[in-house]
């Protein structure tokens, strides 16, 4: 069979479930995953089997994962196939595919694994037609979802960065075309300049991946504390309405619990969480496990204290534990409407708000605290963020052409070879611009110079 | 009068003269109906040949057994390869030619090969029977019958000439327009359009002071396009650079308002890359010069071609300012430049064989797909003449990928993209134009001639023994390794770092400034093994040493794209079945027919979710 690139995505909808599978199907599948995952040697397992292990970037461990093995053309679309039974995060699956990325997988288009499976012969004819619809109406949605996505500055900015790379390629292009016109060549040190100020504006929308996912996901904020502080309560008076299980049985909440609120137009996903305690029920304990995780991937943590469980001292051990995290964190003090002015007052020292989550007594300054603390004044409209995993992957290609661009004029070696990298760089980009052809670069060679004998 | 043909070839130009040429040679019985037989060959604008991207198309016709090269060497007055401070890949080269004995050498060419008659006429309708060309009408009334018609009618169609105000019917300066026809390929149901170009004044080089221009003389090396033996005049000659400046550009303004140009009196859309001096002048306000290039136009002749200096102003106009550029002061002008406006057929409407769509047996070949330039034209024909003959013999069609040769890129651009403006091929054009080079032309191309029997067999055998030589070589300096008391010095000498050990000579060589010449100073066996070898072989090994990871970057990237490429679409299949296209693309795919899935996503409006619902149905 014909080597085919090897494609990646998340086969299971987003949203609630415990368990997330990424599929990667491909040529270089199995050899690409063997790279990040720690565990059996993947390529020596025969297929149909499935292997537990951690996948890593690094010495980072990114998740626990079961993987799954299908070796071509015993798999879904004919090709050798790895799944990643993942945990349900968006942060770790986002993370794990774009590893998986740098790793020389490429973002799957919609109904590219389907498609792969038609054309490897893995479905009957009679399936063609509802394939070619499901592609062609995914394709149009995930066009309206990219839309969406380039209002505001994002468009502007690819729109400037495509013509600064046009412009860019077409002084090369004069060089090798019109050697022999009577015309300024661009000098390797202009040519560099231009490519480092490219390559800057590229970087920087690659950094933004991260922020943009918190503005288009929400920003993660996990409601953490002992068992029967009264987590729930809070979640559901954010909320308004009985989302959690509330129940005064410490240890109700065995899973975490996520929702969306917007507050002030920024959105935020809170997460409620097992309580924190030794426990000895093997159900809780995971769960537990699993509320440290989601602490430590929040962007900022709620820490629940309920002074008639504890004292001072044990609250002020629990802060300490909360803040090794690293994480930013706002203890708040619960079932107020119970404290003696007395008891308030030692507290304040160590926490700055006080609420009745049953009584919704402190909930609007609380939220006034969140806004401040995620600080998010510099994410304003007209910031430019990439929010699609797609397009910071092209956008990751890019840079990795342009590099080679800028070693190519260090080293150096001519236009033609340059060339070749300029090429990628804009067919990666032309994926999130629009695809840049010849015509647009002697469009622009032919307005902004004089050629012709 | 005429007894059956199996080819027709309307037209005597570059197209026409290497369709006829191919047809006959692989056995077909060819007719060639020419306006005038003394303008066979014709080079009706510059008296050049080759230049970037043109060069190598030049290489490849030669390749293919073709004659433009062949014919271009012969009457070469001046030799230049141009890019060479650049990778091989933009090695191009250009000759200035003898524009007279060019046009004579293609007419003995002609008269040469046995299989070609020669009428002249002009062809005034092409006669179809069931959606069949089978023959042509023309102006005297007589009807040819054939199997296969080629038309190549270049600028004649409705041509229309244009020098200021004055406009008048012609296909060249002093030749009539060909009228007619357009209106009867119209009335089959083609569609044609309007397009523009232009050349510059001839003058009298007696008239001219050259000690006040600059001398530009060819390559010392002489180098050709053929890869055959061609014996090539020894001597060159020069040709001379000068400005214009703000006194030419002020008098030419005063002849704008009669321009035809900027009057709107041409409706035709002329190629960007070659304006007309007014068009320079007027977008490009801020130069205050632009280059003219002072060609002679042979060997004896005194005639001067002024390169740079296209143009349709009025007559005294060009006059005036022709003599206020430096050296031309007393310049007598022996005719003046001209703009032409002609009738061209939108190639959507062919296949990748330049068959038309509408009516088998009938094939277009040059100016008249809305190309310019010689050797887009000449390449054409040499497509046109081969797949004729094979059509009519039930032969294999012959279609160059893009990733083997520019002939291949230039016509499916064209069926594919269609053209607005004169067609004319750059490297750019080209995705994989590190591997369309010049020096590899014959390995690229030669074997598939050879296949259809335009080259013999020690054409081949040339080739296959290069390959083999070059490829032995290269294994030779990637086994042996040379030290570094031999060869520091030598490096030390090309200031180029020294080496700390043994190093393989591949790796020498990879490095910029070393040649073959350097290792061989370093290493006695490798003198022996290039002593019996030529300069082109020793070339073609430091190629393939030099470049091999980009070829090889390039290899992955055309092995990647096979899929799209091999994957093939019947002509006929139809569109109106998948509801899925979107509308743009359902019309666009029914009108270009694409043969493969590779060209349907070169269609401009065919987005790649159109492409997969394709595959799913093409599957």
């Amino acid at each position: 069979m014909a080597h085919q690139d090897t494609i990646v995505a998340l086969a299971t909808a987003t949203g609630s479930g415990a368990i997330a599978v990424i599929r990667i199907s491909g040529t270089d599948a199995i050899a690409i995953v063997n790279r990040v995952f720690k565990g059996k040697d993947l390529s020596m397992q025969p297929s149909h089997t499935i292997h537990f292990g951690t996948i890593r970037e690094g010495g980072e461990v990114l998740d626990e994962v079961l993987v799954s093995l299908f070796i071509g053309p015993n798999s879904y679309t004919g090709e050798n196939i790895v799944e990643l039974s993942t945990h349900n995060s968006r942060y770790i699956i986002e993370r794990i595919i774009q590893l998986l990325i740098k790793e020389g997988a490429r973002a799957a288009q919609p109904g590219e694994f389907t498609l792969r499976a038609f054309l490897n012969g893995k479905m009957d004819l009679s399936q063609a037609e509802a394939v070619a619809d499901l592609i062609a109406s995914n394709s149009a949605a995930s066009h309206q979802v990219a839309m969406q996505q380039m209002r505001g500055g994002f468009s502007n900015i690819l729109k400037q960065l495509r013509e600064q790379l046009i412009h860019f390629a077409s002084l090369i292009e004069l060089e090798l075309d019109f050697s022999e016109e009577d015309v300024e060549f661009a000098n390797r040190e202009q040519l560099k300049g231009l490519v480092l100020e490219i390559n800057t504006v590229v970087g920087r929308l690659i950094t933004s991946f991260e922020q943009g996912n918190v503005l288009k996901n929400g920003v993660p904020v996990v409601i953490a504390g002992k068992p029967n502080v009264g987590k729930s309560t809070l979640l559901n008076t954010l909320l308004n309405e009985e989302r959690a299980i509330v129940s005064d049985i410490a240890g109700t909440t065995r899973d975490t619990i996520e929702d969306e609120i917007n507050i002030h137009g920024v959105s935020f996903r809170f997460i409620d969480t097992a309580g924190i305690r030794d426990t000895l029920d093997i159900i809780e304990a995971k769960g537990v496990e699993r509320t440290r995780e989601k602490m430590r991937q929040a962007r900022l943590i709620i820490y629940l204290a309920d002074p008639q469980q504890d004292d001072i001292d044990e609250i002020n051990s629990q802060i300490v534990e909360v803040a090794a995290l690293g994480v930013p964190y706002v203890v708040v003090v619960n079932k107020t409407d119970l404290l003696t002015q007395a008891h308030k007052e030692a507290l304040t020292a160590i926490a700055p708000l006080f609420i009745s989550a049953k009584n919704n007594v402190g909930v609007e300054e609380l939220k006034e605290e969140l806004l401040r603390k995620v600080n998010l004044h510099n994410l304003g409209t007209d910031d430019v963020l990439v929010t699609n995993i797609r397009h910071v992957s092209a956008l990751q290609k890019t840079a990795e052409s342009l590099a080679k661009v800028l070693d190519g004029i260090d080293n150096p070696v001519t236009s033609d070879f340059l060339a070749m990298d300029i090429r990628q760089a804009l067919h990666h980009l032309g994926e999130i611009t629009g695809s840049v052809s010849t015509d647009d670069l002697l469009d622009n060679i032919f307005s902004k110079f004089c050629i012709g004998k | 009068m005429f007894n059956k043909y199996n080819i027709i070839v309307v037209g005597g130009g570059h197209a026409g003269c290497e369709a006829a040429a191919a047809a006959a040679n692989m056995g077909s019985s060819v007719i060639l109906i020419t306006m005038n037989m003394a303008t066979i060959g014709q080079m009706s604008c510059n008296p050049a040949m080759g230049g970037v991207a043109k060069g190598q198309i030049v290489r490849e016709i030669d390749a293919m057994g073709g004659y433009s090269g062949i014919i271009a060497d012969k009457t070469t007055i001046q030799f230049r390869m141009l890019n060479q401070s650049k990778g091989p890949a933009m090695w191009s080269p250009r000759t200035q030619n003898d524009r007279m004995r060019f046009a004579e050498e293609w007419r003995l060419q002609l008269e040469a090969l046995p299989n070609i008659d020669i009428w002249q006429d002009t062809v005034k309708a092409i006669q179809v029977t069931n959606g069949r060309a089978c023959g042509v009408v023309t102006s005297l009334g007589i009807s040819i019958s054939a199997d296969a018609v080629i038309l190549t009618n270049g600028t004649f169609l409705n041509g229309i000439i244009h020098v200021g105000e004055k406009r008048f019917g012609g296909g060249r300066t002093g030749e009539k327009a060909a009228t007619g026809l357009t209106e009867q390929l119209v009335s089959l149901g083609f569609e044609s359009g309007r397009m523009k170009t232009g050349t510059p004044p001839r003058v009298d080089g007696r008239s001219l002071n050259y000690s006040v221009m600059e001398e530009q003389w060819g390559d010392e090396k002489r180098g050709s396009f053929s890869f055959t033996e061609v014996s090539l005049p020894i001597e060159q000659r020069c040709c001379w650079i000068t400005y214009t400046n703000q006194q030419v550009h002020e008098k030419l303004k005063e002849g704008f308002d009669k321009s035809p140009m900027f009057s709107g009196r041409i409706q035709g859309l002329g190629p960007r890359y070659c304006p007309s001096i007014e068009d320079k002048i007027n977008r490009f306000s801020e130069r205050d010069r632009h280059q003219i290039f002072v060609e002679p136009e042979g060997w004896r002749t005194v005639e001067i071609y002024v390169n740079g200096f296209s143009t349709s102003l009025p007559e005294d106009v060009q006059q005036q300012a022709l003599q206020l550029i430096p050296g031309f002061e007393k310049a007598k002008m022996y005719r003046p430049g001209y703009a032409i406006e002609y009738d061209y057929f939108p190639p959507l409407q062919l296949d990748l064989t330049l068959e038309t769509h509408l009516v088998k047996h009938l094939f277009f070949a040059g100016q008249i797909n809305g190309t310019t330039g010689y050797e887009e034209a000449a390449s054409q024909g040499l497509v046109a003449g081969i797949n004729a003959h094979q059509r009519i013999n039930d032969g294999h069609e012959l279609i160059l990928k893009r990733s083997e040769s520019y002939i291949g890129v230039l016509i499916d651009d064209l069926v594919t993209k269609g053209t607005e403006e004169p067609y004319r091929m750059f490297t750019s054009r080209a995705e994989h134009r590190l591997l369309l080079r010049q020096d590899n032309a014959d390995v690229r191309l030669t074997p598939l001639a050879h296949k259809l029997g335009l080259v013999g067999d020690d054409r081949l055998e040339k080739v296959k023994s290069k390959v083999a030589a070059a490829t032995q070589l290269v294994d030779y300096l990637r086994k042996h390794s040379v030290s570094a008391d031999k060869m520091n010095p030598i490096l030390d000498e090309l200031g180029s770092s020294p080496i700390t050990q043994k190093t393989r000579l591949f790796n020498i060589l990879t490095r910029p400034h070393v040649h073959m010449s350097h290792l061989s100073r370093a290493d006695s066996e490798l003198v022996g093994l290039t002593a019996n070898l030529t300069d082109e072989i020793i070339e073609q090994a430091e190629i393939q040493v030099k470049y091999e990871s980009y070829f090889d970057k390039e290899m992955e990237i055309i092995e990647k794209m096979k899929r799209m490429e091999n994957q093939e679409i019947n002509p006929d299949f139809d569109y109106n079945t998948l509801v899925s296209l979107s509308k743009e693309a359902r019309e666009k795919l029914i009108r270009v027919k694409p043969r493969t899935l590779g060209q349907a996503s070169r269609i401009s409006g065919v987005s790649p979710s159109d492409i997969s619902v394709l595959m799913v149905h093409l599957n």
